[in-house]
């Protein structure tokens, strides 16, 4: 059972990293064509901005405070507070709302 | 020559403390998450020496959520295979937009060293690079993230859910957090960028709630969403692109 869970690892493993490698390690040009430079351009901001919502109010106890954490958040990120920052206030601002709702 | 070596020596280790810095957050939320994913892994009968080689090697929360699953259900290796690819499809989307980021001459070697540290976060950390990545900068923010990723699925096997919820709870919304101090202060400059987050929210909401389409996986959901919304900023909003020019004569300055 227990080298039956190794050989799993090793296969989850052996796919994760392809799926990584293998677009970094094949496109060594830069891309010219004006419509996938701007698809890859917008790719990040999409991509995290999915990640983050809905998810961030399920992953919390109650949704209220993955909401206030989420407003907290881009408020602080809007003036300029660093990464660190912004990602310790959301937790503060759980914290303490889950202190109080839950 | 000796002089530049210097120089390139002197800039890739600033690069790696830059980025060993700006992994710090990441690894305290990373320990956070890996710590329910631990939970997870002793359900799926894992050890913590497995649990903690499963994270170093994957360093893919969903990817290895799934995975762990897949172990506890004794389904066969080829599903084990099949759904490693689908839940992480979307580093393919991540590495493509890596690879624009290197410089031509980056070492091959770096290629392969960059991609084992492809994840949502490092990802994004890398976006806000200006010019070319270093390589060094993603080793130094894997430096700290990928063995507290790993250290807390080890833990998460060993103790448990010894770990208060609030604190769980709490500290799972770090990643996002990071995730907004990334894409929102661009969304001041660029108009197109302020838009496209809203809508992304908005339309990743109604993707989770819609009959069907919220039968698909959360990775799914994120491969389709990407390609439609950012496809259609691309068509809509070209992107100029006198502003890569101008990174690189400024690189070449240096």
């Amino acid at each position: 059972m227990s080298k039956n869970i190794n050989l799993y690892i090793l296969v989850m493993f052996a796919v994760t990293y392809l799926v990584r490698a293998l677009p970094i390690t094949l496109i060594r040009r830069k891309i010219r064509s004006p419509f996938l430079k701007s698809f890859l351009y917008y790719v990040p901001y999409v991509t995290l901005a999915v990640m983050t919502f809905p998810a961030i109010i399920e992953s919390t106890q109650t949704p209220y405070s993955g909401i206030m954490a989420l407003a907290a958040g881009i408020v602080a990120a809007w003036f300029g507070a660093s990464l660190f920052q912004v990602a310790s206030l959301c937790c503060v601002v759980v914290l303490i709302a889950e202190f109080i709702i839950v | 020559m000796d002089q530049r070596d210097n120089t390139s020596h002197s800039r890739n280790a600033g690069a790696f403390r830059e980025g060993f810095k700006d992994g710090i957050p990441i690894g305290l939320g990373y320990f956070a998450v890996a710590f329910a994913l631990g939970v997870a892994a002793r359900s799926a009968g894992l050890s913590p020496l497995q649990g903690f080689a499963a994270s170093i090697l994957c360093l893919a929360s969903a990817g290895e959520y799934a995975g762990f699953t897949v172990i506890a259900a004794a389904a066969p290796l080829y599903e084990m295979a099949l759904i490693s690819f689908i839940i992480n499809a979307r580093y393919l989307l991540m590495s493509t937009a890596v690879s624009q980021k290197l410089s031509s001459d980056t070492h091959p070697v770096h290629r392969f060293g960059i991609a084992y540290f492809i994840t949502d976060e490092i990802f994004a950390i890398e976006t806000r690079q200006k010019g070319y990545l270093n390589p060094f900068y993603t080793y130094g923010a894997g430096a700290f993230a990928a063995p507290m990723w790993a250290a807390g699925t080890a833990l998460g096997i060993l103790v448990g859910n010894m770990m208060p919820v609030r604190l769980v709870s709490a500290l799972s919304v770090a990643l996002f957090g990071m995730f907004l101090a990334v894409i929102i202060p661009p969304a001041r400059k660029e108009r197109v960028i302020l838009v496209l987050i809203p809508a992304s929210f908005a339309a990743s909401y109604a993707f989770s709630r819609l009959p069907y389409l919220r039968d698909l996986s959360s990775g799914n959901r994120i491969i389709l969403l990407t390609v439609i919304l950012s496809g259609a900023a691309a068509i809509l909003f070209p992107h100029p692109s006198d502003e890569d020019a101008g990174t690189e004569a400024g690189e070449e300055a240096v």
